[in-house]
């Protein structure tokens, strides 16, 4: 989106008769711009009018819906779903954090360390994009099916009492659990988080690190200091591609939940399509922006990112 | 060469060596760099001078041989554990940090909690004082280039290392560095270990110059001796301008060695030729450009006895200023260079001009023949 929005070069109308072609120059940049706005207006502005007046409204499927103003669809729709807001934020959470500590150590090691593998282990990041995401989201479940080698040997290294504990699992089952919901948006936005880590690490100076070495910072200290630091920008936009889809999302929470695992996103879903309360679900949507700006705003507030080269 | 008796600032290099498969960057390498000493290390890209600045910094492992600085053998000891620093090419600062927190991450390291005392003296040391909170980029290359410096020798290392700290400066700047260099070094009193390609920047700074060529020391001296007394043709053109006669001992007459050339005799002293100098053996007669005077042929009478001399014809001449450089055409040599200093010029130097080029025995050198000519003068230019 951004990218069609971004000015084009400034004209240089330098031409001998200076008046005509400046007057034509003036508004060529407009014109330019005019694709990006044109779809801009249509497929975003437009929607986000057509939404925000929905949340609005009150009537019924069969008498029609009407703009009142109605603005306590918002505080109805947020007392009564605000268990699937915290258990979004807390999942789409979970799942970040698992995504860096898996993302990290595979970027580091596809910048620093893979040599002539590199091209190979970022074909293979990116293999599991060739196939559906619903795809793949239903392969997980055969793979944490009941009774499966994986729950199998969860059960047998006793990790399901520990999850068990935690409230992530239920019994001897994995799937239709919070894990199973986690383990799910994990795998789905691992890639999101992988690629942005890697750009970020493959730009560091290697002889940033022989420096740091130089100066008798042994390798665990010259990953904190130099190379972490360096690396943030590669960090926030890698947590920000992963918590943000992963907050909207209702495929995993639909297919490898139940119902008490219901994610924000399937209520939106459930009242768009089954219930057919339209602004109820509108103001839903608009809340979950609304959420997911302030956190992100206040993320990169703290994280400090604009301070980095 | 201030050769003080603690010798804990001594490197000494034995043997080592570097391969990468087949290719051999560094030959088998004995060196010894004195404590407290400006020691440069002089050669084209590709000579091994930067690989074996970085197996004193333990950043390359030697594939053989020792590296001890004073009696430690640091050989096997990572670079962190080695009391040794380094300016990199291109500094290397780092971009998230400010000035003062790039100069005190060696003292942070080693767990110094005070460390703003000794971060200030040292960036007033290097006139950055003022620069303190800004970051690397914000800095011009000659200010990035003494942060680098001041990183490194906060730490009060044992050697401080530097690799081609200056090659990305312009000219004058790198003037006014190399003149800085070499008032720290001297202030601080460490032993620097400075790689570099630039000849003239050697010559400035050092006072002891290794070159090296294609992975060994050709030759290791002060730079007056270098110069003067090259023996080989690739130290003799790599360092200034070299012209070489071919020539056929004639005999050795005590401590002369006198040749043939084209029908032409030339005296050398014995203890210039690096070249064996039995009767008949084929030697290199140079003489630097700086060092030969042209006299008109009219005038050959005038030449005092005792100089060597030579005939030939003024092919090209060219006045920049403070001298006039000439080339000629002479049968021994196709073209020999001159340099004449502008003091009194003689109107008939003019090219197609018949002349006899003349110089004191005791500025020629003598290299063995068997070594091509040209060696070293292309990585020169």
């Amino acid at each position: 989106m951004t990218t069609l929005t971004e000015s084009p070069p400034p004209l240089a109308p330098e031409a001998p008769e200076p008046k005509p072609p400046k007057r034509r120059g003036r508004w060529t940049p407009y014109w330019l711009l005019l694709p990006g706005i044109l779809w801009l207006l249509v497929f975003f502005a437009l929607p986000m009018i057509y939404q925000a007046s929905t949340s609005v409204q009150t009537g019924s499927l069969e008498e029609g819906y009407k703009v009142t103003w109605h603005f306590a669809t918002y505080w109805d729709a947020l007392s009564a779903y605000w268990p699937q807001f915290v258990r979004s934020v807390l999942y789409a959470g979970t799942a970040t954090l698992l995504c860096l500590l898996l993302g990290y150590p595979l970027a580091y090691l596809i910048a620093f360390r893979a040599g002539r593998w590199r091209n190979l282990i970022m074909i293979l990041v990116i293999a599991p994009f060739f196939t559906s995401f619903l795809i793949r989201t239903l392969a997980w479940k055969t793979i944490l099916a009941d009774g499966g080698p994986v729950v199998g040997a969860l059960d047998t290294l006793h990790v399901l009492d520990v999850t068990s504990w935690l409230g992530l699992t239920a019994g001897d089952r994995v799937l239709a659990t919070p894990l199973a919901v986690i383990c799910g948006l994990t795998y789905n936005f691992l890639p999101f988080m992988i690629l942005p880590l890697y750009t970020s690490l493959e730009r560091i100076d290697g002889r940033l690190h022989e420096a740091a070495g130089d100066l008798y910072a042994r390798p665990w200290t010259t990953f904190r200091k130099v190379t972490f630091p360096l690396s943030m920008p590669g960090v926030v936009s890698g947590t920000l591609l992963t918590f943000i889809p992963a907050a909207g999302d209702y495929v995993n929470a639909d297919l490898l939940g139940s119902t008490d695992t219901r994610m924000v996103g399937n209520t939106i879903q459930t009242q768009f399509l089954r219930v057919l309360d339209y602004p109820t679900a509108a103001a839903l949507s608009f809340i979950l922006m609304a959420a997911i700006l302030l956190m992100v705003t206040l993320y990169i507030r703290r994280s400090g990112t604009e301070d980095l080269v | 060469m201030t050769n003080k008796t603690d010798p804990s600032g001594d490197v000494r290099l034995t043997g080592i060596a570097k391969t990468y498969g087949a290719f051999t960057a560094v030959h088998p390498l004995d060196l010894t760099v004195p404590q407290g000493s400006f020691f440069a290390l002089l050669g084209a890209s590709g000579c091994g001078k930067t690989t074996t600045l970085r197996m004193i910094a333990g950043l390359e492992e030697p594939t053989r041989g020792t590296v001890h600085l004073g009696d430690q053998d640091v050989t096997a000891l990572p670079p962190y554990k080695r009391p040794v620093n380094t300016v990199f090419q291109s500094y290397a600062l780092f971009p998230h940090l400010n000035i003062f927190e790039n100069v005190a991450f060696g003292l942070r390291r080693r767990g110094l909690k005070s460390v703003k005392k000794q971060v200030e003296e040292m960036l007033d040391l290097v006139q950055l004082g003022e620069q303190a909170r800004k970051k690397p980029h914000q800095l011009s290359g000659g200010q990035q280039q003494r942060v680098a410096v001041a990183r490194a020798l906060i730490n009060h290392p044992k050697v401080l290392l530097l690799d081609e700290p200056l090659g990305a400066l312009d000219l004058k700047l790198r003037r006014q560095m190399q003149l800085e260099l070499k008032r720290i070094q001297t202030e601080v009193g460490i032993t620097f270990v400075h790689v570099t390609h630039d000849q003239e920047e050697a010559m400035t700074m050092a006072d002891t110059v290794a070159v090296m060529n294609a992975g060994r020391v050709e030759q290791l001296g002060s730079p007056a001796d270098l110069y003067e007394n090259p023996r080989t043709t690739f130290v003799a053109n790599f360092l200034g301008t070299s012209n070489f006669i071919e020539a056929e001992v004639d005999s050795k007459n005590g401590d002369e060695v006198v040749l043939k050339a084209g029908g032409g005799k030339l005296v050398l002293p014995a203890s210039r030729c690096s070249a064996p100098a039995g009767t008949g053996g084929r030697v290199l007669v140079g003489v630097r450009p700086e060092k030969i005077s042209l006299t008109h042929a009219d005038d050959a009478g005038e030449i005092p006895v005792g100089r060597n001399r030579i005939t030939g014809k003024i092919a090209d001449s060219s006045f920049i200023g403070v001298s006039t450089q000439y080339v000629v055409d002479s049968p021994v040599c196709s073209d020999f260079e001159v340099y004449a200093q502008n003091i009194d010029r003689d109107p008939r130097l003019v090219p197609g001009a018949e002349v006899v080029l003349h110089w004191n025995p005791a500025h020629t050198f003598g290299l063995d023949a068997a070594q091509d000519a040209d060696a070293g003068v292309e990585e020169a230019a």
